[in-house]
């Protein structure tokens, strides 16, 4: 049996996922949390 | 679950080093503000020297830390104030110092003008003198007013102008913010916490319901260049739109405060053996604390919701404040007393049958009293 | 130019700090504090020289082109903040 012909569900949900925008980065303020004066 | 709080569960277990922390460089202070948290007013004999804290800040740069916040007391009283701060800055730590401006003639504004890397935070509570004054002191307010022309006439720049949020200058927020307008200066609005001696004023200046929404309101509608220190996160349970900030407590996790003497606590609001890692002064520093104490350990452990567990707003508002709760007595696992949804009026109630926790140290100055007979007596604050 | 053209490179005033979800981003000169959300993100500031382009760069870091828009974004932003800029050619 050709080892490459059945992609797993695994594999299908992966390659969804990179095909979603990911938000990579996120600003917060310095002043931004809380616990500081 | 959004990636914002994917990011904020991460933070809750804590970092190798925190991101920015508050150091109170000294007990000692020129005013004696009713609502100190650090119950500041005389110096402690126990204070780091020099060589100390410049060890502290030695760790702060191998633990890579940004940018730290200094106040006190009035950190400008110490005789190293402007030797610590250029050895933070020569390390590469960023600094905010708080300040009630009462040191910052034409000189010092100009050498603070001369630094990078440097901000200033002058602390007002009023945007006129009766306000201002009844809460920090006869001439107060002049004297911080004093500051900031020094400042802008020294072309420091944009500095901050930083309030705590009472019952009585709720309604000047928007005064406050055309005073910062007219400066350069960017405004800051934080919560009043029942810490240090706000602990005995707190029932009298501590805003309504009604204030709060007033707040949030005010936030949303004018906040989009005005600080908050991250300190109204409780307030996000009024609406849909969350405020600026991590809105999480940040204690133990992402922030901390080293006091005078060393003492490593969770925040400045918490002063109390409760809440204390640890001292700089034992083996291991500064980061042995951060890295590996009992309590930030236990801090960043997942918080039980406790009594808010059912109430459909704590994704929202995340239980509140430990520091609010702790000091009114309320547990730290029920509402926060200023609870939006009014859950934390029984809480209150409950607690004042009981005895709230006092500070273990109290750094305010004596109190003197005449008696009818004239022989002065001297009486502690507490 | 559209960025996967551009030749960006870090900016000297920023602190790169490693951090298990990826890295903190801090700007001495602004203040600003940016989260770096994934390690790739971080590989890929890393490797910005100011001399390669970014599609380049991103090919060189295996970085799938079917993610290359959120990469774009994310640069964009630092960008925005001035944590990265387009490299600049010293005069004369």
């Amino acid at each position: 049996m050709d080892e490459t012909a059945v992609a797993t569900e695994t594999d299908v949900e992966a390659s969804e996922e990179l095909l979603e925008e990911e938000l990579l980065v996120e600003e917060i303020s310095i002043d931004g949390m809380c616990g500081v004066y | 679950m959004s990636t914002k709080s994917h990011l904020v569960e991460q933070l809750k277990g804590g970092l190798d080093a925190p991101i920015c922390l508050t150091w109170e460089l000294t007990y000692a202070c020129n005013l004696e503000c009713v609502h100190c948290l650090s119950s500041s007013g005389r110096r402690d004999p126990r204070e780091l020297t020099t060589d100390e804290a410049k060890a502290v800040l030695d760790e702060l740069h191998d633990l890579q830390v940004f940018y730290i916040n200094i106040g006190g007391g009035e950190p400008m009283i110490r005789r190293d104030f402007f030797e610590l701060l250029e050895y933070s800055i020569g390390r590469g730590i960023g600094v905010k110092f708080s300040t009630n401006g009462a040191f910052v003639d034409a000189d010092k504004a100009r050498r603070l003008a001369a630094m990078d890397y440097l901000d200033i935070q002058i602390s007002l509570d009023g945007t006129d003198a009766v306000t201002n004054d009844a809460v920090r002191g006869e001439g107060s307010y002049d004297t911080a007013i004093r500051a900031m022309q020094h400042l802008r006439d020294a072309g420091f720049g944009e500095f901050k102008i930083s309030v705590v949020v009472t019952r009585h200058n709720v309604d000047q927020l928007d005064e406050f913010k055309a005073l910062a307008d007219s400066f350069g200066a960017q405004l800051r609005i934080t919560r009043l916490r029942p810490s240090g001696r706000g602990a005995d004023s707190w029932h009298d200046l501590h805003p309504t319901n009604i204030q709060q929404r007033q707040i949030y309101e005010w936030l949303l509608a004018h906040g989009d260049n005005v600080l908050t220190g991250d300190s109204f996160f409780h307030l996000n349970a009024l609406g849909e739109e969350p405020l600026p900030g991590l809105n999480m407590c940040g204690a133990g996790r992402v922030v901390c405060l080293i006091d005078p003497i060393g003492d490593v606590y969770a925040c400045p609001f918490v002063i109390h053996d409760e809440f204390k890692a640890g001292s700089v002064r034992d083996d291991g520093g500064f980061s042995h604390i951060w890295k590996h104490s009992e309590l930030f350990t236990e801090l960043r452990e997942p918080q039980s919701a406790g009594a808010c567990a059912s109430c459909g707003s704590y994704d929202a508002c995340q239980g509140g404040c430990m520091a609010a709760k702790f000091f009114v007595g309320i547990p730290l696992d029920g509402p926060d007393p200023e609870c939006v949804g009014g859950h934390g009026e029984a809480a209150i109630l409950a607690a004042s049958a009981t005895e709230r926790p006092r500070p273990m140290m109290d750094h305010s100055k004596p109190v003197r009293v005449s008696t009818p007979e004239r022989v002065p007596v001297t009486l502690g604050r507490r | 130019m559209s960025l996967l053209d551009s030749h960006l490179e870090l900016d000297s005033q920023v602190a790169l700090r490693p951090e298990p979800f990826g890295a903190l981003a801090y700007h001495y000169g602004n203040r600003k504090l940016i989260f770096l959300k994934h390690p790739d993100v971080v590989r890929v500031v890393r490797e910005l020289d100011g001399v390669t382009r970014l599609a380049d760069v991103l090919r060189r870091c295996e970085i799938d082109e079917r993610r290359w828009p959120s990469f774009e974004s994310a640069l964009s932003s630092l960008t925005e903040s001035e944590m990265l800029h387009e490299h600049q050619v010293a005069p004369g």
